[in-house]
């Protein structure tokens, strides 16, 4: 369509026709269409896109977009026990109130002066974040938990010079896709098999598998499954004594009452900050972490930005500014380390927010919460017959695996007579884990009421007995 | 002092607030939030939870997080967002490459939705057929624009996008038994350093084609640097400089003929929506930043999008799942059978994917057109009167337009002032604005890179202009004054030293405790 003949639109404050001519007249040309001179004419494409016409006004955009978003079912209109790497945390007022400011919101990569505040805040988040990790050093957020592990691995084989990074545990499928695809073909990733019984990791066998190429072992604390891991010391000791890093994957929503990764011996420390008042999204609101300790020739393997802080020209005034800058992708293109760009920057300044109100005391009841709202789910289930809660022998956290096999239902089939009452029953893993047969992962967030959690149990109760 | 001219706000200051640091408002006792207690039943039940985890599990030591009442939490970090220059609030033109254009609000509205703020990603997909349904919608979109046949959404951003291109070619050249063989990615000096980076990341030797004498990478070049070893090109077009590269048809030719895929880095696509096409110029691979040419807001640096697409030969390598649409319901496929794997958990930024969405159902096929027909236009008018500038110049192209952007040089100022662009870039500061220079390595010398988008007003454009020569005379008339700055921003010039002196770096309040004098 010739440009001439579009009429003005608010996004577009240029394509007011008399402005538009003015502006042309200005440059010394005919038409828009004279300065696309250097695109060669066989590569102007003649057609026209195939998108609908354009939504006429706002209000008719919303009308639009909410009444598609109405077939949407939210855990908020629902009971669900989801988990498995995402959870439904309750979300305090205020980290929406600073994610949604403009000023954040809008901003992108200015300069420490005129975005002095995204410099302080994103520092503020690493060192909150150093405080709940008990570590040094926290990077500027990756773009989840699946890249944080990925880079954490690269960065131990980085350090140890050498090409085998040694998974154990549980670690979620989706998670090791991702991991694998990363580290291919620079690093080797052995995935040693659990201990079937407890789903945590078998210290034999990881020591017989440890070798002189290995540069890390890695588990997650609670794995997958939902087992917490209390051999860690253990397993720093094996790690170390071959020369390998400790990296340990880690819900940071737990350490207000579980010991951090630090504190047994964890070299590189990683994981997700979706848990720290950023909402679901679908799975969107994931944020990576990766923390270590104040060593150089570690904190020279990052690949993300570190904020750091210093004075200025004015005395008792605060700066800000990127450490070690050169290590990066942007100093240095493929001679960085990995590579650095937009990632999730604003899930970093919620979480911030998220610990600078929670403090202390409020990540330790939220931590005693979840684990008396799931040792209490737990119960009401195991009490059901043939049915085994927590389905392996090691304690949980917020979340733990459920053995049906013995109601002789499919978790597929129970998860959709649940839905019939408006409830989310645990993440099917009959799939991913055929070991254990008809088995699901139930989660219980601060956002379940007990009498959520006894209307759930009277429902399936009844759908096991048949009615 | 300046006269007051009505297009330079002389009297800005930016919000100064001499905030503290959150941990210097720590007073024990002291709650931002309290957490609900378990109902009374569950207590009774189950105990004080920590009792069945054993000893060495449970933290003995709370961690050294502040204690600050709500209310000062919530003022401290206002402040703070006060003391940031977002998009929303100045001509942000002066953050070229990076697309700063208006992000709508209504946008934002939608994606806070609680229909899908607070969806889990594992839901039965009846109960998420909204969202799939904008996801594919989003995807038809996207190959209507590139011409490409099917889009993966999971890449977080536009590095990410990259990453999974190379490993598409990766593994595409491994199906075929030349992985071993085809170790080299090709690449040129101004596209984005990941194009670079994330080639090394995957083990490839980067080859990078300079620039010739007209800005772009020349034909013999590319000849000299393709072969055997050729696994792909990584290209932008147009480059940082705003130069599209005529002969890019010549480069996909050459390469494919060496056996070698082309992906074309669109994180920008900001000029050429409507105009011209990847696939049309014969790409196996492109990627869109959402936050870029599709106006969603870019958060500090995310979370972004970086929406990936491909040619029906490579669909089978995209990240899992896909969304499908089966009649009138929609699915997730993890049945992709040469698939990369994962890039990101679950299915992407799924909000970013939404304003996407919105975004383009407002404008339609023809305000897409416009879009970046206004885009062009606002470049090539800022290109003339810059141009005009004492002290700066446009390298390269003389004579020709640019599309989206134009990366100039303060080199003659320099020369004259012995000003940088560093120290104009914080003068700027002074009136409300940002000025970027650019990628390293610096080709253009003292180089800044405007991109006025199609959002601005003209006479916002003209305001810019306005203090870039206000700024620059400053430089001729008094460059003390421009080498100080800034003087009217949030804080004075920081002392550098300690961030590249590992016995003083402090990224953490901890390590500035142990280590500030």
């Amino acid at each position: 369509m010739p440009e001439q003949d579009y009429r003005g639109h608010p996004y577009i404050p240029n394509s007011v026709p008399a402005v538009k001519a003015e502006m042309l007249a200005e440059i010394g040309a005919r038409s828009v269409d004279e300065l696309y001179q250097d695109i060669p004419d066989r590569l102007r494409f003649k057609g026209r896109m195939a998108i609908p016409e354009a939504i006429p006004a706002e209000s008719l955009l919303r009308r639009h977009v909410e009444g598609i978003l109405a077939r949407n079912t939210s855990c908020a209109e629902a009971t669900s026990f989801l988990g498995a790497g995402c959870y439904n945390h309750y979300v305090p007022a205020i980290c929406d109130e600073v994610s949604r400011r403009s000023e954040f919101l809008t901003a992108y990569a200015g300069e420490p002066y005129a975005d002095f505040g995204r410099f302080q805040v994103l520092w503020e988040y690493q060192s909150l974040m150093a405080e709940l990790l008990d570590m040094d050093i926290c990077n500027v957020p990756t773009y989840d938990g699946f890249q944080a592990s990925s880079t954490a691995l690269r960065m131990a084989g980085r350090y140890t010079g050498r090409t085998r990074a040694l998974v154990a545990g549980t670690v979620s499928p989706d998670k090791l896709l991702a991991i694998r695809n990363y580290c291919e073909p620079v690093m080797a990733v052995a995935v040693q098999e659990p201990d079937p019984g407890t789903g945590l990791l078998d210290l034999a066998r990881l020591e017989a598998s440890l070798g002189p190429n290995t540069a890390a072992v890695y588990f997650e604390n609670p794995g997958y499954l939902g087992g917490l891991e209390s051999r860690g010391r253990a397993v720093a000791d094996l790690a170390h004594a071959r020369g390998a890093l400790l990296v340990v994957g880690v819900d940071p929503n737990s350490l207000g009452v579980l010991a951090p990764p630090s504190q047994y011996g964890a070299d590189l420390v990683c994981g997700d900050i979706q848990t720290l008042g950023n909402h679901m999204s679908f799975g969107g609101g994931m944020g990576g972490f990766i923390a270590c300790r104040d060593e150089e020739k570690l904190v020279l393997e990052f690949p993300s930005r570190l904020f750091g802080i210093s004075t200025t020209e004015t005395p008792g005034e605060y700066g800000f500014g990127d450490v070690a800058y050169e290590r990066t992708s942007f100093a240095h293109r493929e001679q960085g380390k990995e590579f650095v760009g937009t990632a999730a920057a604003l899930h970093g300044i919620t979480a911030g927010v998220y610990l600078a109100l929670m403090g202390p005391q409020g990540m330790r009841d939220l931590g005693v919460h979840l684990l008396q709202k799931a040792q209490y789910l737990a119960r009401r289930l195991g009490a059901l017959p043939g049915v085994k809660a927590p389905a392996l022998a090691a304690p949980f956290y917020k979340e733990f695996a459920v053995d049906f096999n013995g109601t002789g239902r499919t978790v597929a089939e129970l998860n959709r007579r649940l839905l019939e009452h408006g409830i989310f029953g645990g993440k099917d893993l009959s799939a991913d884990f055929p070991d254990l047969g008809q088995a699901a992962l139930y989660c219980v967030t601060e956002q379940v009421a007990q009498e959520e959690i006894d209307r759930f149990i009277t429902i399936l109760s009844a759908i096991l007995g048949g009615n | 002092m300046s006269k007051r001219c009505a297009k330079v706000r002389h009297g800005f200051h930016q919000a100064k607030w001499d905030e503290e640091l959150i941990f210097e408002l720590h007073k024990p006792g002291e709650r931002g939030l309290a957490v609900a207690p378990v109902e009374p039943g569950i207590a009774a039940e189950v105990g004080d939870g920590l009792g069945a985890l054993p000893p060495a599990l449970v933290r003995r030591t709370q961690p050294l997080l502040p204690e600050v009442g709500q209310m000062r939490v919530l003022k401290h970090f206002l402040r703070l967002s006060q003391e940031n220059l977002g998009a929303d609030l100045n001509v942000d033109i002066g953050q070229g490459t990076c697309t700063m254009k208006y992000s709508p609000k209504i946008n934002d509205a939608l994606a806070a939705s609680p229909r899908l703020a607070d969806l889990h990603p594992l839901q039965d997909p009846a109960t998420v057929q909204g969202t799939l349904e904008v996801m594919h919608s989003l995807d038809l979109y996207l190959r209507e624009i590139s011409g490409m046949d099917r889009f993966s959404l999971q890449p977080a951003s536009g590095s990410s996008a990259i990453l999974n291109m190379v490993s598409i070619i990766q593994a595409y050249h491994r199906d075929r038994g030349e992985a071993q063989t085809r170790d080299e990615m090709i690449t040129t000096i101004f596209s984005h350093p990941s194009d670079a980076a994330a080639a090394a990341v995957k083990g490839y030797k980067v080859v990078t084609l300079m620039q010739g004498p007209d800005g772009l990478p020349t034909v013999e070049d590319l000849r000299r640097a393709v072969g055997p070893r050729t696994a792909g090109l990584l290209i932008t077009n147009p480059e940082d400089t705003g130069i599209y590269n005529p002969s890019v048809q010549e480069f996909v030719r050459l390469v494919h003929e060496a056996g070698g895929l082309c992906g074309y880095d669109q994180a920008n696509a900001n000029g050429i929506m409507g105009v011209t096409r990847a696939a049309d110029c014969g790409f196996d691979l492109c990627f869109f930043n959402l936050h870029k040419t599709f106006s969603t807001p870019h958060g500090c640096g995310g979370p972004a999008g970086g929406a990936l697409g491909v040619t029906m030969a490579l669909a089978d390598y995209l990240p899992v799942p896909l969304v499908v649409r089966e009649g009138e319901r929609y699915r997730l496929d993890y049945g992709v059978p040469r698939s990369i794997g994962k890039t990101r958990a679950f299915y992407g930024t799924v909000q970013v994917a939404l304003r996407a969405y919105a975004w383009i159902r407002a404008l339609g096929a023809d305000g897409l057109r416009e879009v970046s027909a206004v885009a062009v236009l606002n470049n090539n008018y800022l290109l003339e009167k810059i141009k005009r500038i004492r002290g700066a110049s446009a390298p390269y192209a003389e004579g020709h337009r640019r599309i989206e952007q134009v990366r100039y040089s303060w080199e003659q100022l320099h020369r004259d002032t012995g000003v940088t662009t560093e120290d104009i870039s914080l003068r700027m500061a002074d009136y409300g604005m940002h000025l970027w220079s650019s990628h390293h390595p610096f080709i253009v010398p003292q180089p800044f890179t405007v991109e006025p988008t199609e959002s601005y007003a003209k006479e916002e454009l003209d305001e810019y202009v306005a203090v870039l020569e206000q700024v620059a005379s400053e430089a001729y008339a008094d460059p003390q004054l421009v080498r100080t700055a800034p003087h009217r921003s949030v804080c004075r010039r920081v002392d550098p030293a300690p961030f590249d002196d590992p016995g003083r770096w402090a990224v953490t309040w901890r390590l500035w405790q142990r280590k500030a004098k």
